[in-house]
């Protein structure tokens, strides 16, 4: 596949049906996601936002390459590093932004915080603060929908430390079993918060893990949108068509700490550095304005817009009520 | 009017609504072929078939959190989790607690949890001590989950229905000791609200507040002591969370006494709370401290004799009634 594409001279995209506009909307995504998450570390430290904040800075392309394919019936679960995707799928930048300042008209209202970003008219399911808690609901709405006779599919990311818990490997024991339509793509970015993955998982291959259950499984460049996008649609056609599973081990990076407040002594800055020169949103853009798909003064000018729109969002944040305190007790039961 | 057995009025319930609602269905370990461990389902596989009644690997995390994913769509799935004890559900108490619990109030009312999560719970005969349990206020201690455990074929039945067409995470939990104990249960429909509390014996001098197997032991101490002239009234809370708090203080304010029996810890039990609430809310009708009566503070020994001797029993029971009567 990646031979052929020197013999023409298309772009390596040329297969995937993926028109300018949709090229330009993943490019604009992922550029939202960071400037927002870096107005998010700002507001941070100044004291605006509160608790637990984990940045998804270096890994938007992941996000973004794998929700871009997806039906607005399908639905998608995430762990706690969870504002990137939430962006990707289309949630308001504003009602994002004020659920970290934890204002009323946050996107759960500010009940939730950074870790439980809800949108269930999107479909997305959340936003989940126990590592590998999650992947069994994920496999419970695939469950679901292939249980009402829907062709919707579930994807699930996770971080690769969660693949050392149990309940993963229940989950793909049963996802594999009932063959549900879940795409479970694990985010490699090769830290279970400080521990390297060398220091907390036996064996080399993570995406191997999957073949205990005989699942479709495979690794793919988690720093390139276009390949996250190629893999995913591959994975979204067997689930939709076939009602299978697939495990897909989305090998990337973080270029911030785990949280606000990581020290960042288990890695070096030549590695961190490294990763940079491949960053999924610069390479990006370059192969954009290389390819005629847009001009350098079009990144420009969108990273503009971009930027003021966060600031909008900051200001709607801030000028927000926080919740009324009947709310406390409100939605326990229902 | 029928007279079944409690595995059997479950039964009834859940094949009842499995009629009545498609997006009803049950998974757990030997729901299906094998008809059940203690034969609740029996019957169920055969007559819905593989889509609906759903033997699982033995991985109770795993299939808790499938029916809690499967709940939350809002698609019209409303799934019964089999435990095959509640001592095996511990193992999902993640699941439970930390997802099925909280995803209501996480999302400020996004997502409606149509989930049963039902076994039975407590200690049996001669199981030991992994499996001779009782956890109700394990998981009445979690804001958002349902507490509910019968001690009737009849209360059985038109709680189970009620839990099932519920919106919320329902902990529904029976026990191994009275899946053959039979009673009356009506041919026609009923339900049998949550929250909703019961009068099993009305009595004036003494309130025993007592669920599940407890229930019995408690009838028993009463009907002994009216034959020394002490009128008990046994109340059956039915439900756990949320405590029917009005018919209990109503009896107290009656009786002026009141003895709790239970066969969990004492430590932190629902007891605690019951006797907390009382001892607040109905401080100036007391006669008496309210009593508790546990099992013993171990974990459940083998020998016959020991479990006899850290289970509550009916002497116990009255020794407590006489207590907080100072007779």
């Amino acid at each position: 596949m990646k031979e052929e594409k020197k013999k023409t001279n298309q772009p390596r995209w040329a297969d995937l049906n993926l028109s300018n506009e949709k090229l330009v909307k993943m490019y604009r995504d992922m550029l939202m996601i960071r400037r927002f998450e870096e107005r998010a570390a700002q507001e941070y430290g100044k004291g605006k936002i509160g608790g637990f904040c984990h940045l998804y800075i270096g890994q938007e392309a992941t996000g973004v390459g794998a929700i871009a394919p997806l039906r607005e019936d399908d639905y998608i679960y995430t762990a706690y590093r969870d504002h990137g995707q939430a962006i990707a799928r289309g949630m308001d930048i504003n009602g994002c932004m004020a659920e970290l300042f934890g204002k009323v008209t946050g996107v759960s209202k500010g009940i939730g915080g950074s870790m439980h970003f809800y949108d269930l008219s999107k479909g997305f399911m959340g936003g989940w603060g126990i590592v590998g808690g999650h992947p069994p609901l994920a496999a419970g709405s695939a469950f679901a929908t292939k249980y009402q006779g829907k062709d919707s599919v579930t994807i699930c990311f996770m971080g690769e430390a969660s693949t050392n818990q149990g309940v993963f490997h229940e989950t793909l024991n049963m996802a594999e079993l009932w063959k549900l339509p879940v795409i479970f793509i694990c985010e490699n970015n090769g830290y279970g918060m400080g521990t390297a993955i060398s220091r907390a998982m036996a064996g080399e291959h993570l995406f191997e893990k999957a073949s205990g259950y005989e699942m479709a499984r495979g690794a793919v460049n988690g720093m390139d949108v276009i390949e996250m996008y190629r893999e995913m649609s591959i994975a979204i056609k067997r689930a939709r068509e076939k009602s299978l599973p697939t495990f897909l081990e989305a090998r990337t990076y973080r270029f911030r700490g785990h949280s606000m407040s990581d020290p960042g002594q288990y890695r070096t800055k030549e590695e961190i550095d490294e990763y940079k020169k491949r960053d999924p949103i610069e390479t990006f853009g370059r192969e954009l304005v290389a390819e005629g798909v847009l001009k350098e003064s079009d990144l420009e000018s969108m990273d503009e817009q971009i930027k003021a729109d966060v600031q909008k969002a900051v200001e709607f944040a801030d000028a927000s009520p926080q919740p009324p305190l009947e709310m406390l007790h409100e939605n326990i039961y229902g | 009017m029928a007279v079944l057995q409690i595995r059997e009025a479950i039964n009834q319930a859940i094949d009842e609504e499995m009629q009545r609602d498609p997006g009803v269905f049950i998974m757990g370990e030997e729901v299906a072929q094998y008809n059940g461990a203690y034969k609740v389902t029996q019957g169920l596989w055969k007559k819905y078939g593989d889509k609906r009644v759903i033997d699982t690997p033995i991985t109770e995390a795993g299939f808790a959190g499938i029916g809690i994913g499967a709940a939350m769509t809002g698609i019209g799935v409303r799934p019964i989790v089999e435990m095959m004890t509640w001592n095996f559900a511990i193992l999902a108490f993640d699941q439970i607690m930390n997802h099925a619990a909280k995803a209501r109030y996480m999302s400020a009312g996004q997502f409606s949890m149509p989930i049963v999560f039902r076994g039975p719970n407590g200690p049996a005969h001669m199981l030991g001590a992994q499996h001779s349990q009782a956890l109700e206020s394990m998981v009445a201690h979690v804001p958002g989950l349902i507490v509910m455990t019968p001690s009737t074929p009849y209360d059985a039945k038109g709680m189970l229905k009620a839990a099932i067409r519920d919106n919320n995470p329902v902990i529904f939990m029976e026990s191994e000791l009275m899946y053959g104990i039979k009673g009356e249960v009506p041919d026609e429909e009923y339900i049998i609200p949550i929250g909703k509390g019961d009068i099993k014996r009305e009595g004036t001098d003494v309130t025993i507040i007592a669920w599940t197997k407890m229930v019995a032991v408690a009838l028993k101490a009463a009907d002994e002591l009216q034959k020394e002239g002490i009128s008990a009234e046994v109340i059956d809370p039915r439900t756990i969370r949320p405590l029917d708090e009005e018919l209990i203080l109503e009896s107290v304010r009656k009786t002026n006494r009141c003895v709790i029996v239970e066969d969990s810890w004492p430590f932190a039990s629902v007891g605690t709370e019951i006797a907390h609430r009382i001892h607040t809310k109905a401080f100036d009708d007391l006669d008496a401290p309210v009593e508790k009566i546990n099992s013993a503070d171990v974990p459940m020994p083998y020998a016959e004799n020991l479990e006899h001797e850290a289970l509550p029993n009916p002497e116990k029971v009255i020794a407590a009634v006489k207590k907080v009567l100072y007779r």
